[in-house]
């Protein structure tokens, strides 16, 4: 091509790829978030870190919820950062780790997404998007060894398998499918521990959003860097559901009432409610 | 040793637009019709999966005809440049305007270029703003020249008659009903004879500025279509159209 040839570069009128990524990793490399190379060191402490995560499948849909805190150190970055996406009409990603990378990562995985659908007239499959996902995070293997990870939680509604569905990763790009509820972050653990004893697989979704709103408390309760409700400043979580007639975020007036019940209930018993003793029966089925 | 023979530069730009249009005027017709709610593409085109109407971005729509593998590689362009941009600034700072000129210059220096063909095709760019007074229809030829078109705009085939058929029945601010009826009852329209082309064989998208989601364009199904042509049809002029000019 000559240089001061005014038409589009040839590359933009080849046929071939449907991959944005793969498209601007060839013309434009310093767009993609993985491809640059960092002075030796941890650089971990430099950014603001994002905290917990939680999603779960009920009957017709997922859930997805994200606390408000981004952390730097002992400090807390930002009060209310969002970190629940969605990613396009039926799926969406909540990130937990370095907040500026991880931004960067789920705008290029929706322009992935939207971009393949756009040339080839189709969307992905829902197991084809968890896998792009997780071809973003691998390119970011060398960011995470400085310190620098993000780890997202998937979810969606697959129309194929006409079910809501979960997908973890780590920081190798691997992918795990979870099944009922899933938890990520430096509060996951405790917000997973409330899920095992809230969840059940029947819940409605205003029920979802009350579990997801009581197992982000717990995190908070027990992680510095997760964010409880900000009675305050009127600042709660986002939660976004995702059923098979398309994604949307749940209103925060919804999500503002829910928290308030939970708030009221823990006034009575800061630990939250109390799962009961006894095993369920063979008749009700196991939790997942 | 022999002579090459003189071509003027006149005959050899004529020859070279006479190919050109010969290729597009094979080609049944693209419509655009502006309604109050946004733009209405409409063609016939029996197939379900060859496109000659896509989405490029939020606002902004494609519409070709011509030579399918030369629009195809100018519709992927577009995508590419769209998201490209949008990408590295944001969604807002794509424009239609942008991806017009970008497809006006391919084009003209294609065109210009003694070593290439010509590219047989004619393309609308069309985005939708706020009103339907910020609405833009681009219309670029072979050539690489570009119209700003208002109201409504024909490429392909039979375009003469059927610019015709609309410019006598055109009135802005049309619902999404009416302008889906003029547009059909338009590529149906010929001199000798008026058709009525089936739902089954239209190729209908909008963009529509009443859609909550980003983005705005959407393919009305055979089924929608089908519904929306069975409506009954709106009084006629008596009544101020849907959205009145303000």
């Amino acid at each position: 091509m000559i240089p001061d040839d005014p038409r589009l570069p040839a590359a933009f009128l080849q046929p071939g790829t449907a991959s944005f990524a793969d498209f601007i990793a060839a013309q434009a490399p310093d767009l993609l978030p993985g491809r640059r190379t960092l002075p030796r060191g941890n650089a971990g402490d430099l950014a603001p870190h994002g905290t917990t995560i939680v999603a779960m499948t009920f009957p017709g849909g997922v859930l997805l919820a994200g606390d408000r805190r981004a952390t730097m150190g002992n400090l807390i970055a930002s009060r209310d950062i969002e970190k629940v996406f969605p990613t396009d009409e039926y799926s969406a990603a909540g990130i937990a780790g370095t907040a500026g990378l991880a931004v960067e990562m789920i705008r290029l995985f929706q322009t992935e997404l939207e971009h393949y659908e756009k040339i080839e007239g189709t969307t992905l499959s829902f197991d084809g998007k968890a896998n792009r996902l997780a071809g973003i995070i691998r390119a970011n293997l060398g960011m995470a060894m400085q310190g620098l990870a993000v780890v997202p939680l998937f979810v969606g509604y697959d129309l194929r398998a006409a079910r809501g569905r979960i997908f973890s990763f780590d920081v190798t790009g691997g992918r795990y499918e979870e099944t009922g509820f899933h938890a990520v972050g430096s509060g996951s653990l405790f917000a997973r521990g409330s899920l095992k004893k809230l969840y059940r697989p029947d819940l409605g979704v205003d029920d979802a959003v009350t579990v997801a709103v009581q197992a982000l408390y717990d995190a908070a309760d027990d992680d510095s860097a997760t964010g409880g409700p900000d009675v305050g400043r009127r600042i709660f979580p986002i939660v976004h559901v995702v059923t098979a007639e398309g994604g949307h975020r749940v209103d925060a007036e919804v999500v503002a009432a829910t928290a308030d019940r939970v708030i009221a209930g823990r006034m009575g018993r800061p630990d939250g409610p109390v799962a009961p003793l006894d095993l369920p029966g063979a008749s009700e089925g196991g939790l997942a | 040793m022999s002579t090459p023979f003189y071509v003027s530069p006149e005959q050899l730009m004529k020859d070279r637009a006479d190919f050109a249009r010969k290729g597009i005027a094979r080609g049944r017709s693209v419509v655009a019709v502006q309604y109050a709610d946004g733009v209405l593409f409409a063609t016939e085109n029996p197939s379900q999966a060859l496109h000659k109407v896509s989405e490029i971005y939020d606002r902004i729509a494609f519409a070709a005809v011509g030579r399918y593998n030369e629009f195809e590689n100018l519709r992927i362009a577009g995508v590419r440049l769209a998201d490209m941009r949008g990408y590295a600034y944001d969604r807002r700072d794509v424009t239609g305007r942008g991806l017009a000129n970008a497809y006006a210059q391919t084009l003209g220096t294609i065109f210009s270029s003694g070593g290439e063909k010509p590219y047989e095709v004619e393309i609308f760019v069309a985005e939708i703003g706020e009103s339907s007074d910020e609405d833009q229809i681009y219309r670029l030829t072979y050539d690489g020249q570009v119209a700003d078109e208002h109201g409504y705009a024909v490429m392909g085939g039979a375009s003469d008659v059927v610019g015709g058929y609309l410019q006598e029945r055109f009135t802005s601010g049309m619902t999404l009903e009416a302008a889906l009826r003029l547009a059909v009852s338009a590529l149906g329209h010929s001199e000798s004879e008026d058709r009525t082309i089936a739902g089954s064989a239209l190729e209908v998208a909008v963009l529509d500025r009443t859609r909550v989601q980003p983005r705005k364009f959407i393919r009305l199904s055979p089924a929608r279509l089908e519904t929306l042509l069975a409506a009954p049809a709106a009084p006629d002029s008596d009544e101020p159209p849907v959205a009145p000019p303000a």
